[in-house]
């Protein structure tokens, strides 16, 4: 059933006023709302990067091979010979460790000077970089390799995703709980807030009821509300992680040089982030109305 | 051949035409075990002015909200109009209230709008369109004689001003019936005059008005149908009856 402008504008109107009826009340359930967003916008933002870098890291099938540190000519030839020997090898590659030492202070961008005089001890071992012919083969691969003589350590992406996932899957279930807790605290706040309202306002329900308003008209300003309080409650953590995200961005890339730490760029994370969070606000707004209409209305 | 319609048939018919209310055996008991009414039989018509009295408690207010089914009866049937109001459903009742205007002692006028305002309230919440509004509004409050105070505010204004705004309000969506309980409760004798040439004014524009009242002066100097409820029962029911009680 459509409904006509002017008593669109109407509910839109009420909805306004009703919000400033209970200033504290609102002020209350919109910065609830706010602390619910933020807190799930951050581990938004970080989960999305986080699941970004696993995918970065998935896509490189290289299998880096570390062979003891004080390993000798001899034992490095052995080792390259039974890795060229390995049918799903696609690709060896010696990297000595002074390569790695050099790499390494590369990454160290402006601060490579740090690293001086490592070259005389050098602690990096000699490392074997192995290519598999296919991702797939990858874990396979490196198992085999784990049982040459000589070698110290494997390492390869599976293995890191692993880690990685593991240690998110915590911090993904701790955060979890603690924003659902959050969420419905914001709700039961909105909940009160729109049950002042309605109290605030019992006597035109009243008169409302009594010449023939439908209940749906009744409702429509509480549903207004809610939204605003839920919507509103986004728009903040918005502003904070916009800018906050472009100062970590810029801080990463800008002042620690980190070229190795992949974050996505701030668009589209933004955009989605900002629509997951409206999405989120409105509806807690619009349940925590529910709630209380239902309840205090008995219309 | 028989005949087509049943004698009970063209009664019901008849009773459709010509009554606007009509309860058959109508019971109310509260949740509480009260029994309010017990085996109501009525039929007011189209047009009507009708009294409702009786002492307190006796079941006034019940039947009076029975028809615009602020209560429901726990027994009975009663149409209103084309209503069957114990069987309507939640949702159909804002319908029937827009055939019903409703007066309280009390006056129930919204203290921040203005009388305008408040006129207006009621047709915005039926969703009329602005255009329609207007107009109407100010019909109404000629009829009551309050065109001038359009943009005062109730506390502005005296108690029977205040009631003929609860008047212009219950009329102006242009219901069958008007029901009033007690709408001369709080005013002194000269204002309750007043309401009641403008209740009967509205009267004799074809409007049904059903009355609840514990004022003797009125019933006996406006005689019109008495209906008088004592423990839940219709004792006596006389076309321009008396009041009959010592209050």
């Amino acid at each position: 059933m459509a409904m006509k402008t002017s008593t669109l504008s109407r509910h839109m109107r009420e909805g306004f006023k009703n919000l400033g009826r209970n200033g504290w009340m609102t002020f209350a359930s919109i910065s609830a709302v706010m602390i619910t967003l933020l807190i799930l916008g951050v581990f938004l933002m970080m989960a999305m990067n986080i699941q970004h870098l696993v995918q970065t890291v998935e896509k490189q099938v290289e299998i880096r091979v570390s062979l003891d540190v004080t390993a000798d000519d001899a034992t490095v030839k052995k080792v390259e010979g039974a890795l060229k020997k390995l049918p799903d090898a696609a690709e060896v590659r010696f990297v000595s460790k002074e390569e790695g030492l050099k790499n390494l202070k590369e990454s160290f961008g402006d601060k490579r000077d740090y690293l001086n005089g490592l070259e005389k001890e050098n602690p990096l071992p000699d490392t074997f970089i192995v290519k598999a012919k296919t991702p797939q083969q990858t874990g396979a691969l490196a198992q085999k390799i784990e049982a040459i003589d000589g070698v110290k350590k494997v390492n390869y992406a599976e293995q890191t995703t692993k880690k990685l996932f593991a240690v998110t899957d915590v911090i993904r279930f701790v955060i979890v709980a603690f924003i659902i807790a959050l969420a419905f605290t914001a709700m039961f706040l909105i909940a009160n807030t729109i049950k002042l309202t309605i109290i605030a306002r019992r006597r035109e329900i009243e008169i409302m009821k009594l010449v023939g308003a439908t209940n749906g008209f009744i409702r429509w300003p509480f549903f207004v509300e809610g939204a605003l309080m839920g919507i509103i409650g986004a728009i903040v953590p918005i502003i904070v992680l916009s800018v906050g995200y472009a100062s970590l961005l810029d801080f990463v890339e800008q002042q620690l040089a980190l070229y190795f730490l992949h974050l996505l760029p701030i668009y589209p994370l933004m955009l989605e982030v900002s629509l997951v969070l409206l999405g989120i606000g409105a509806f807690i707004g619009i349940w925590g109305s529910l709630m209380s209409v239902r309840r205090f209305l008995h219309i | 051949m028989d005949d087509v319609i049943s004698t009970e048939a063209i009664e019901k018919i008849i009773v459709w035409v010509i009554f606007l209310i009509e309860m058959q055996d109508v019971w109310k008991t509260y949740p509480n075990g009260t029994v309010a009414l017990q085996g109501i039989d009525v039929r007011i018509k189209d047009g009507e002015f009708v009294y409702v009295v009786g002492p307190s408690g006796a079941g006034k207010s019940t039947f009076i909200k029975l028809m615009y089914r602020e209560e429901k009866a726990t027994k009975g049937q009663i149409v209103i109009n084309d209503f069957h109001i114990n069987r309507l459903k939640e949702r159909q009742i804002p319908y029937l209230r827009r055939k019903i205007g409703v007066v309280f002692q009390d006056f129930k006028l919204l203290p921040k709008l203005t009388v305008y305002e408040n006129v207006a309230f009621a047709m915005e919440v039926i969703e009329e369109s602005r255009k329609k509004i207007k107009p109407r509004v100010m019909e109404v409050l000629e009829l009551v004689r309050l065109k001038h105070k359009a943009r005062s505010l109730p506390d502005q204004l005296s108690g029977g001003e205040q009631q003929r705004v609860a008047i212009a309000r219950a009329i102006v969506n242009r219901p069958d019936l008007i029901i009033a309980d007690e709408p001369t409760g709080n005013l002194d004798p000269e204002t309750s005059m007043d309401i009641m040439q403008t209740l009967l004014e509205i009267n004799r524009g074809g409007t049904t008005i059903v009355m609840a009242t514990h004022n003797k002066e009125i019933v006996n100097s406006l005689r019109k149908r008495v209906i008088a409820i004592e423990a839940g029962r219709i004792v006596r029911d006389e076309q321009r009856g008396e009041y009959g009680y010592e209050d």
